[in-house]
């Protein structure tokens, strides 16, 4: 599995991007090999219109399996999330990058 | 560190009084950002000094680069917002009608079209009088509020929250229900609605929940000129109650409102009396509330 | 009225809540005791004038903006279309192309550079535009659907409707949206006077200069109205004294005017001295535009 995150930073320890369109990376997670990767998403970011379904685009180019953020994608990524079949799981607000998995792997985020 | 965003779908409900006021109470534990960008009248009121400023660009605008330009009108032809036009033979973009969709310098034959980034106002990082930080911002003429200025506002501010170990982020939120107020609520932990007793006011307020219920954050509401018109306030309470919203505190009309930012000051230096209590009392509920 | 040109008044102000509805529908009210007036509110994110009049619905109909329609048999999955989109409104998603007609400016970037004619335009719905009548007063309000972004193209086609269908009638009276961008700009380029509404408060004071540079910048003629006076300063008076901005009329601060807006009621027929300042300020319009002054 590759599990996708909006987040500040680039590392275990970064906290979760509450936004999803105007995230500022994404990390990505791959369980089978272990390894931790980050896109930068600064270019999106300062886009004036329609970073969410730029950053869908993104998402949707980097093939995860799941995605985790905070607040949830606004409803014209949700759109373009949903025509790939992502996963969504979301309020990972304030949760570091680790915590955030760690609460996926047992259960305790809101899958949309 | 806790985010409390305070919005109210329409203006005039002193929902900027009430912030500074929040503001004042809090002091040195709260950084502001000041999101209502398109009508930022907050550093009225907290004597900022501008310590740090910045231009914001958003969006595109065209630009013609007339040393190249041969005239052919290819641009003027694809060009929707009649924002190209010729003067004394020259191709020139009308700044103000250009949306910056790039299709003109996509067809132009010699390249002499760009887009140019568009300046669309600056902003600040303030040291002001509560002891503490604001972030705030101006748009300039005719620019449109995106939701990216308020991204960038509410950035900054949370990066000095952070660095400095702040217990708060208020934000005194953008008004409407577009894009801009959904980047004031991004994130947030607590949202604050302000709304006035008035049929415009039960409406917006209705409107302006719609949105709120999608983020799923806890809700508080300020009702102001409560006793303007009982029969709406009750009303009011009515919608609260049935979508458990946190029925925060009643502000009367009172003049002081505007006597205190006649001043520069918020309520709450200027008012001694039921003003300041029931807005200290509404300050600690939310305190509370977040905390939980 | 003798004068055949039509007038057409917008009202505006640098930030909400300062009297704008009140003014324009007191206003609007007014004029119809004696002629025919047109009232359109193009605050059509947030309507409100509304509230004030049960009126008869006269006509209804959806206003579209133009947004391009894959073709899936048509298209080569070229890649151009995404490119060309500042917006985001079209993205590729591997063998298909999405369309988010919310982000769409119409531009028609996509749609004409595609090489194979696989996203011809066509109409998309992005609002409802209602006409009422009470008597001898018309009034024409817009609601841009919830999740559009994009309200221009709704507040140019209402006017394009009301110039249509009202253009018999003598004064028109837009209901601007607030603030200062590109809405405003829409909302009041076509009239021949603008109309700001203050009050005389240090926020009403930054918000009206904002406006006035807003104004400046479209080279219209403009006055002011200061609402609430009475309360605050005269730091409003000394501004438009010093900046040679005539001020049309002063509304007084009354708790009782507050009580009667907020039941969605008109306060005029209830004051006189409104009632004199409503004539007043329409008398400076009428000698504005058809004078040759302001």
């Amino acid at each position: 599995m590759k599990i996708a995150f909006t987040s500040e930073g680039t590392s275990w320890d970064s906290l979760i991007d509450p936004r999803f369109g105007r995230t500022e990376n994404i990390v990505l997670f791959d369980e089978e090999s272990k390894e931790l990767t980050a896109v930068d998403n600064s270019a999106v970011k300062n886009d004036a219109h329609g970073a969410g379904t730029a950053t869908a685009q993104k998402i949707f180019e980097l093939k995860p399996d799941v995605l985790i953020t905070g607040n949830g994608p606004g409803e014209n990524a949700a759109k373009a999330l949903k025509h790939i079949k992502m996963r969504i799981f979301v309020d990972a607000n304030d949760l570091t990058v680790q915590q955030a998995y760690n609460n996926y792997k047992s259960g305790n985020l809101r899958e949309v | 560190m806790k985010e409390i965003v305070v919005i109210s779908g329409k203006g005039g409900t002193g929902k900027t009084s009430i912030t500074a006021s929040f503001a004042m109470m809090g002091g040195s534990d709260v950084v502001v950002a000041d999101c209502d960008v398109d009508a930022a009248d907050m550093h009225l009121l907290m004597q900022p000094d501008f310590n740090f400023s910045e231009d914001f660009y958003s969006g595109e605008v065209a630009f013609v680069d007339q040393s190249n330009c041969i005239s052919c009108g290819k641009c003027e032809d694809v060009c929707r917002f009649d924002a190209i036009s010729v003067k004394k033979n020259l191709y020139v973009v009308d700044p103000l009608s250009c949306e910056g969709c790039g299709y003109c310098a996509r067809v132009c034959p010699t390249k002499t079209i760009v887009n140019q980034e568009r300046l669309a106002g600056k902003w600040f990082i303030s040291k002001i009088k509560t002891g503490s930080i604001m972030v705030h911002a101006r748009l300039g003429i005719g620019a449109d509020n995106s939701g990216k200025l308020v991204a960038k506002v509410k950035n900054e501010a949370k990066e000095i929250a952070m660095e400095e170990r702040k217990g708060f982020i208020l934000v005194d939120g953008s008004p409407g229900i577009g894009c801009p107020v959904v980047s004031s609520l991004s994130g947030a932990n607590f949202v604050v609605l302000v709304t006035e007793t008035s049929v415009s006011g039960l409406h917006d307020l209705k409107r302006v929940y719609e949105l709120v219920k999608k983020f799923n954050i806890k809700a508080g509401c300020i009702i102001n000129k409560a006793d303007v018109n009982p029969e709406k306030c009750s009303e009011i309470e009515q919608f609260l109650k049935e979508n458990e919203i946190v029925h925060l505190t009643d502000l009367p009309y009172n003049e002081n409102f505007t006597r205190a930012m006649v001043k520069g000051q918020t309520i709450v230096e200027y008012d001694h009396g039921e003003l300041k209590e029931l807005l200290n009392d509404g300050w600690e509920k939310i305190k509370n509330l977040v905390a939980n | 009225m003798t004068n055949p040109k039509p007038l057409k008044i917008a009202i505006a102000s640098g930030k909400g809540g300062t009297g704008k509805t009140t003014l324009s529908t007191n206003l609007a009210a007014f004029i119809a005791e004696q002629d025919e007036v047109v009232l359109v509110d193009l605050d059509v994110e947030e309507p409100n004038s509304g509230l004030f009049f049960n009126g008869i619905l006269t006509h209804e109909e959806d206003i579209f903006k133009m947004i391009p329609q894959w073709d899936e048999s048509k298209c080569t999955l070229c890649g151009i279309c995404p490119k060309v989109c500042n917006y985001h409104a079209v993205i590729q998603l591997g063998p298909t192309i999405l369309v988010f007609p919310e982000l769409c400016h119409s531009c028609y970037a996509c749609s004409e550079l595609c090489p194979v004619d696989a996203l011809p335009m066509i109409p998309k719905k992005t609002g409802t535009l209602r006409d009422f009548q009470i008597e001898k007063l018309h009034f024409v309000e817009s609601h841009l659907d919830i999740g559009e972004e994009q309200a221009v193209p709704l507040i140019s086609k209402t006017k394009k409707y009301v110039a249509r269908k009202y253009s018999h009638v003598s004064i028109t009276i837009f209901d601007s949206p607030p603030g200062t961008s590109c809405l405003v700009m829409e909302a009041t380029k076509d009239a021949d006077f603008v109309i700001l509404v203050t009050e005389p408060t240090p926020f009403g004071l930054h918000d009206l200069s904002l406006a006035v540079e807003t104004m400046r910048a479209l080279k219209k003629p403009f006055g002011v109205v200061v609402n609430r006076y009475g309360i605050g300063n005269d730091e409003v008076i000394h501004y438009c004294r010093e900046e040679n901005i005539s001020i049309l009329s002063k509304i007084p601060n009354k708790r009782k005017i507050a009580e009667l807006y907020s039941s969605g009621k008109l306060m005029y027929r209830d004051f006189p001295e409104v009632k004199h300042s409503l004539s007043d300020i329409l008398d400076y319009c009428i000698t504005a535009v058809r004078g040759g002054i302001a």
